[in-house]
């Protein structure tokens, strides 16, 4: 926890070093080598492995871990408003929106259905070989919903 | 009129006008889907978008003028998504323990996702510009947005897509796998990370504790791959 000589609002300052340093090693290394992830996912990633080897040592939560979890939750909480200046873009591509209107539904409805069938069906699949038929937390009460 | 003209050219030109028009539509946004019983349907980000884009269309506003005022919000997108780290490696654990599985039907719901959605857009006729904007849609938005720009996609549209299809996933993901009888919570919350991101987790993570938590495994896997698949996809196909 947190003690008495820092404040959170001090501890935003690492927690926000952490996270655009960590973007700005993904940019880099995306630009050095051509990748073709974008710099913020590679960051994520680095980020991501970097936290769990950490979690590997039964340490004690450091305060920087523990300040890092607050501000990501924070931003996180709050991602949708940061979509808000890209989706106005829309008003640009109202041409597009209008030619192209039966494709992008298509695309859309379509692919989103295929996508959520195949992913829990393949699920289901490889759990019930696994645990051959005993399932032990199933969604009770969507059958008769 | 002389006076509201003159009003208008001096606060259309700070940035601080803009930013406050986008505070406040995503706060209405939010008082509107609380107001709506948090229903689904009711995202703020789809609300906030639909009031600002109107706003900024009907002052006869150039939209650059109000991405470079709204660049400081923009900008967060980026700590955002690597702040996605933090649920992800709170779950590597559930990963490890289901190794085979969330990677067979990750890939196969991300590869699923994009080809289909490439597909079907050109099935009908689509543009080739539309049809890479569809192909990371189902990534979460600002991986979606970013992967879109990088490949000669459309961002705007993708990130609408991707918000769209978040929620088209939220109604109906629960009910569709039901009736398909798959009935396991680590299922559905795979498949709603896949196919929706964000906005479709919420949804199962509202219900059920290790649903949400596949959820983040969905969601940020799932970045990371269609990040690189789209990328291949795209280069295989010019």
């Amino acid at each position: 926890m947190l003690n008495s000589h820092t404040s959170p609002s001090q501890m935003m300052i690492p927690a926000f070093l952490v996270l655009l340093a960590c973007e700005l090693a993904g940019d880099m290394l995306h630009q050095m080598f051509a990748l073709p992830v974008p710099g913020p996912v590679i960051g994520m990633s680095i980020l991501a492995a970097a936290l769990v080897f950490r979690r590997e040592e039964p340490t004690a939560k450091s305060v920087i871990t523990d300040s890092l979890e607050r501000t990501a939750e924070s931003l996180i909480r709050h991602m949708g408003l940061l979509f808000v200046p890209a989706g106005v873009g829309l008003i640009a591509e109202v041409a597009v929106l209008r030619s192209e209107w039966l494709p992008i539904a298509a695309g859309l409805i379509g692919s989103t259905l295929l996508s959520l069938a195949v992913t829990g069906l393949v699920m289901h699949w490889s759990i019930r070989r696994r645990t051959a038929g005993r399932s032990p937390d199933t969604v009770r009460g969507l059958e008769t919903s | 009129m002389v006076a509201i003209e003159h009003l208008w050219s001096s606060l259309g030109a700070t940035p601080m006008f803009w930013l406050a028009v986008t505070l406040a539509a995503y706060e209405l946004g939010n008082t509107l889907q609380r107001a709506c019983g948090g229903s689904t349907f009711a995202s703020p980000v789809l609300t906030a978008i639909i009031l600002v884009a109107s706003i900024v269309g009907m002052t006869g506003t150039d939209y650059r003028v109000y991405f470079a005022a709204t660049q400081l919000i923009n900008f967060l997108l980026g700590p955002a998504t690597v702040a996605l780290a933090v649920p992800l490696a709170r779950s590597a654990r559930l990963v490890k323990e289901n190794l085979l599985g969330v990677g067979l039907a990750l890939l196969a719901g991300s590869v699923t996702s994009i080809l289909s959605g490439i597909g079907l857009v050109w099935l009908f006729g689509g543009s080739r510009a539309v049809a890479l904007s569809m192909a990371p849609k189902a990534a979460t938005t600002p991986v979606a947005a970013a992967v879109s720009s990088q490949i000669g996609g459309i961002p705007a549209l993708t990130a609408a897509l991707a918000i769209v299809g978040g929620i088209l996933a939220a109604v109906v993901g629960q009910k569709m796998l039901a009736k398909m009888n798959i009935l396991d919570w680590r299922a559905h919350g795979l498949a709603a990370g896949v196919a929706g991101s964000g906005i479709a987790a919420a949804q199962v993570a509202a219900r059920n504790e290790l649903g949400a938590a596949f959820a983040a495994v969905g969601i940020g896997l799932n970045g990371a791959l269609i990040g690189l698949v789209v990328s291949v996809v795209a280069q295989l196909w010019k």
